[in-house]
């Protein structure tokens, strides 16, 4: 099974209103048993391995399991996410471990402005300018499709 | 479990503007719109069947951002873009799509930069190119980035903006050939939502999971689109009676064999090559194959349909596996490092940037080398044809029909407010227009903006129609449920919840059409070929579809959205085959070959569309001329 979730670690977001998982999946298959109080990925054979529950389960419950019909067992490929950084860790078959960090953003979550310092250059709804430009291209106006000229040619 | 229909209530949802969707289009559609509907007291709101943060095809990542032009530097021009574009396509592109797309995409780019993606940047501090067209991020947090300012967009609305996760929509609302609305359900509450809009903009993605995929276990998920793009869009445009273009332009995308992950910075930036077996290079090797596809095939760079196609010879003699030569060019770019010191630390960043490009995306492909012991270093590594998807924001192009830009080829393809369909008030964007290849996501985010000021604009000229009423209301409640009612109905019978001959759930009703698209329209069970007799016998199969449709069961909400997501699905295929069976041609025989035609045709370099007319409820089927720019 893709992502599947270890009984020891999930505490079924006890403190939250959903499970994280279940309110992360892009594919709705994160639900919470309620007899067990677990969660569980419900149709394992949909599962995109996006690692989206991986990554935001606040326990480090959830991990994945490569598809087993056509990935020989042994690996595993676990992130850590951090506010700015994520940390891999590469397990293979043969129990060789790499791991790498790559950035993940550069200014704090909650923190961006939408305009980005930019502003529109027009009030008119009908005008091609989006919001921000000119300035957020670089240039000075839109470009201008003056030297795009049609050719036409017949089917 | 048996759901009573009675339990639901019916929840009525009044907007200016409705976005049916929450990937980078839907995204840049709220953004965009926020400020505009700000200036005209408009409201806007948006509606996602999962949560936006991780919706779409970004949700997993991104290693690049496929279209950036780089206008201020004068790194490109638009003619060259529209040119490449069309070139990749055959010949078939709206230029005055693509175009417009080109000429604000760089705003995009350089607002995700300021929202705080990592772009890679050289010593300069200029972005660092994959290709001419590409350039590589940090970017497994893109689409948490793009989610927030869009959200925050919506916030500077006040009570005038909002999104709502977790719904559906199964229907389109249309009143005299009007788009006033749309319909669906939670899938988390017993809840149906009727959303009335002046205007709405379908931005839900292409679709996945028609074709049978190479994996069928529990690797059916392992797409290289994501499986959760069923068709929405498409089904939205169709049953609203839009024109659609380019049906018959499926995407079959070559990638890392098996876990698909991506190849373009093996190709591109990393130089690599690709061979048979026998260590051949089959783009030389059958260089010569590529004459018959003139002008396209002579191009540069060649077309992504002839790449896979001249691959696709080399398996047919039985020459395969085919191999990217990942240790080749990593051996190959370490030549000029001498010093040892140097060496290592430049060996230590190429592998790191070679496991990122999986890890930001395709993170089984990671867990597949891992799982084989394969370092790229050391290894190359099998890469193989994927199944057909649907995704016009790639090097596929089947969408809706959209109106274009009034200052770009003006007179020949705008006919109303830009992007919006035939159908007045119905907007499209990313995934869901067509002709409009190569977008990709910064592309599908801009395209998501123009759409979106074209929609808030609409909206100020043009005043609410009356209420839907009751009856309709009611009409559309029960289509909705009508799978749960199913069930519940005759759950009972059978000793088995799946099994009964009552109803069929809708994972068999997918199995069903998965093998009718491979075994009849030319799927990788028959090599991508078909033909009009393969074609019309699909054809046949699928109406049995379309009438066993009203049978689909139900037993919780997940299911009833499977329901939907396949009705979506069938509608899809439908379009498929009708636009490959009119195309009397092959033209992307990398993507498909029609045995009974296999040339490409003079006659067949126009535009083929297609339209359901919700009234008489059949197809018609028409050719549509190119007009081309530069």
């Amino acid at each position: 099974m893709p992502s599947f979730v270890i009984n020891e670690k999930c505490d079924g977001c006890k403190a939250l209103d959903k499970t994280a998982c279940q309110y992360i999946c892009p594919n709705d298959l994160m639900v919470l048993d309620r007899v067990t109080n677990k969660a569980f990925n419900r149709a394992v054979e949909m599962c995109w391995e996006c690692y989206s529950c991986v990554k935001i389960c606040p326990n480090q419950a959830i991990e994945v399991r490569g598809y087993a019909d056509f990935m020989p067992m042994g690996a595993a490929v676990q992130p850590m996410r951090g506010t700015d950084t994520i940390l891999w860790s590469v397990r293979f078959r043969n129990n060789e471990t790499k791991r790498f960090k790559f950035p993940v953003r550069t200014i704090p979550e909650g923190t961006l402005e939408p305009d980005a310092g930019y502003t529109t250059g027009t009030d008119d709804v009908n005008s091609p300018l989006l919001r921000t430009e000119p300035g957020s291209l670089g240039l000075p106006g839109l470009p201008a499709p003056d030297n795009l000229k049609p050719v036409n040619r017949k089917p | 479990m048996k759901m009573n229909i009675k339990d639901f209530k019916t929840v009525e949802v009044t907007t200016d503007l409705l976005i049916l969707g929450g990937g980078m289009a839907a995204c840049g559609a709220a953004y965009e719109a926020a400020f505009w509907a700000r200036k005209k007291k408009m409201k806007v709101t948006l509606v996602d069947k999962a949560a936006i943060e991780r919706s779409g095809a970004v949700a997993m990542g991104l290693s690049a951002i496929n279209l950036y032009m780089g206008l201020k530097d004068r790194k490109n021009t638009i003619e060259d873009y529209v040119r490449y574009v069309k070139n990749d396509l055959m010949g078939i592109a709206r230029d005055d799509l693509v175009a417009n797309i080109a000429r604000h995409v760089d705003s995009s780019v350089h607002l995700f930069e300021k929202w705080g993606l990592p772009i890679w940047k050289d010593r300069e501090g200029g972005y660092i190119r994959e290709g001419r067209w590409q350039i590589m991020i940090h970017g497994e947090s893109y689409k948490n980035i793009v989610a927030e300012a869009a959200k925050k967009a919506l916030a500077e609305l006040g009570e005038n903006g909002e999104y709502y996760e977790r719904i559906f929509i199964a229907e389109p609302v249309i009143i005299d050939n009007q788009c006033v609305g749309a319909a669906g359900f939670s899938t988390r509450e017993n809840k149906v939502y009727i959303f009335k809009a002046r205007a709405v903009l379908a931005a839900m993605g292409g679709a996945v999971h028609i074709f049978r995929p190479r994996s069928v276990g529990e690797g059916l998920g392992r797409s290289w689109y994501p499986p959760f793009n069923s068709g929405s869009s498409a089904y939205f445009t169709i049953r609203s009676g839009a024109e659609m273009t380019s049906q018959e332009v499926r995407f079959v995308p070559v990638r890392f064999k098996d876990a698909y992950g991506p190849v373009g910075a093996w190709f591109l930036l990393f130089k690599s090559t690709a061979t048979n077996a026998l260590g051949e290079d089959y783009m030389k090797k059958h260089a010569g194959e590529l004459k018959k596809w003139a002008p396209y095939g002579t191009s540069n760079p060649v077309p992504a349909n002839l790449r896979n196609y001249l691959m696709m010879i080399e398996l047919e003699k039985g020459n395969g596996p085919i191999y990217m030569k990942t240790d080749e060019a990593i051996k190959n770019l370490m030549e000029s490092h001498t010093d040892r010191t140097a060496a290592a630390k430049k060996m230590k960043e190429l592998e790191s940037e070679a496991w990122e490009d999986f890890l930001d995306m395709t993170v089984s492909q990671a867990l597949l080398w891992a799982s084989t012991n394969v370092e790229p270093e050391k290894r190359k590594s099998e890469i193989a044809a994927c199944e057909p998807y649907f995704i016009s924001s790639h090097s596929g192009a089947s969408g809706a029909w959209i109106s274009g830009p009034r200052d770009i080829l003006p007179g020949k393809y705008h006919w109303a407010n830009e992007n919006m369909t035939t159908v007045r008030g119905l907007f499209a964007a990313g995934d869901a227009s067509g002709a409009s290849s190569h977008k990709f996501s910064s592309g599908s985010f801009t395209e998501g903006r123009i759409a979106a000021k074209a929609a808030i604009a609409y909206c100020a000229d043009n005043s609410f129609r009356d209420a839907i009423d009751k009856d309709k209301i009611h009409e559309l409640r029960n289509a909705i449920l009508q799978p749960l009612l199913t069930y519940s109905r005759n759950a009972d019978y059978a000793n088995d919840r799946d099994v009964n001959p009552y109803f069929i759930k809708p994972r068999m009703f997918m199995f069903r059409l998965q093998k009718i698209m491979d075994e009849y329209a030319g799927g990788t069970g028959t090599a991508f070929k078909t033909s009009r007799a393969l074609l019309e016998k699909g054809l046949e199969f699928l109406q049995y579809m379309h009438e066993d449709s009203v049978k689909l069961a139900a037993s919780d909400l997940n299911e009833l959205m499977r329901c939907w997501e396949n009705i979506h699905r069938l509608w899809q295929a439908e379009a498929h085959i009708r636009s490959v069976l009119f195309r009397e041609e092959t033209r992307w025989p990398g993507y498909y070959i029609r045995t009974d035609f296999p040339e490409m045709k003079k006659e067949w370099k126009c535009f083929c569309n297609c339209r359901w007319d919700t009234e008489k409820r059949e197809w018609e089927m028409m050719k549509k001329e190119i007009v081309e720019l530069t």
